[in-house]
């Protein structure tokens, strides 16, 4: 119980920043918010295209880059090549993408469109359960950037105006001091092997 | 009550809006049996916001489809307007897209076997919106059209 009530005040809050800018025409560039004004990233268990769960837990200790989106969403298909970047520029540093696909046809659309964008960083499938602990998303890119504590640190909705809106807050996180650390061990390009 | 008689026009054209997406009522079709009919559902887009047309490029686009249930009429015929072919902010290729207020035509046979008298036909119109920045989940919507069957 004693957990559940800030994880409520989390989603209540997300949901309020997300619903005033839902929808909107305009991009929405979030700064990197002070570390005191910083959520809880809400924990999830998703599975990957090899079957495996993924927690976001398992991430403690990592600037997480955490994207909600779909196949069949073009501005999302903008952005993948920036963070297909952002992965190899940046894990060796302490930093991996996520990526929560919200397809309903689930990976028989998903696993085509990663091999054809050569996807580099891991996917997980995502359901409306988690889209809800993120405050609701709702419109399609929705991108997370998550601290090493596991907080987030910004919220992205929509297609930004270029990849070096993300890249300021990622080495901004990235540069901050490290707290203790624990990630998972595998190199990125391992989380997706082959389509079924 | 007057202010009631007066609102109900404006109730039927609200009959399907999830923000994005306004789908007028369909009028109601009269229709011999043995004979042919056409009904036409109008939607309209909120400015800004476009769904994929019935035929998008990109196999993983999602096309606007309408569908009727197979009674108590004879579907013969869809006719999707003619889409717009756009550059998108977020496309490198123009992409086929319907936008603003646009009509799909359908054509109805009703068999000779039918009873007359006042029926119901219930199709479903799915999907999904985008602006230039962002994308709406594909949606699917209820369309009814009340039948008098002669």
């Amino acid at each position: 119980m004693s957990k559940s009530v800030p994880a409520a005040f989390a989603v209540v809050a997300l949901a309020a920043l997300l619903s005033s800018t839902a929808c909107s025409n305009a991009t929405v560039k979030a700064a990197v918010k002070a570390e005191k004004d910083r959520k809880s990233a809400p924990e999830f268990a998703l599975k990957d295209a090899n079957g495996q769960t993924v927690h976001i837990a398992d991430y403690k200790g990592k600037v997480v880059l955490l994207d909600f989106w779909a196949t069949w969403c073009g501005p999302c298909k903008v952005e993948i090549p920036w963070f297909m970047e952002f992965e190899q520029q940046f894990k060796d540093k302490g930093f991996a993408v996520l990526g929560v696909s919200m397809d309903e046809d689930g990976w028989s659309v998903v696993k085509p469109y990663l091999v054809e964008m050569k996807v580099n960083y891991r996917i997980v499938l995502g359901n409306d359960q988690v889209g809800e602990l993120y405050g609701g998303v709702e419109s399609l890119p929705t991108t997370f950037l998550i601290d090493r504590q596991g907080k987030i640190a910004s919220i992205h909705i929509g297609l930004s105006r270029g990849k070096e809106d993300f890249k300021n807050d990622i080495v901004h996180l990235l540069d901050a001091p490290r707290a203790g650390a624990r990630v998972p061990s595998r190199g990125a390009l391992a989380f997706f092997t082959s389509p079924e | 009550m007057l202010a009631f008689l007066l609102a109900a026009p404006w109730h039927s054209l609200q009959a399907q809006n999830n923000g994005v997406l306004t789908i007028a009522a369909p009028e109601r079709l009269s229709i011999k049996r043995g004979a042919t009919g056409e009904v036409r559902l109008k939607a309209e887009l909120r400015p800004g916001f476009h769904t994929n047309s019935n035929t998008p490029a990109d196999e993983f686009l999602i096309p606007l489809k309408l569908t009727w249930s197979k009674e108590p009429l004879e579907t013969e015929q869809i006719t999707y307007p003619k889409p717009q072919l756009e550059k998108l902010e977020f496309s490198a290729n123009p992409v086929s897209i319907f936008s603003g207020t646009f009509e799909i035509l359908t054509r109805f046979k009703a068999p000779a076997s039918l009873n007359p008298g006042p029926a119901m036909l219930n199709g479903k119109l799915r999907y999904q919106a985008c602006n230039n920045k962002e994308c709406l989940p594909p949606r699917t919507v209820d369309v009814r059209v009340t039948l008098d069957i002669q």
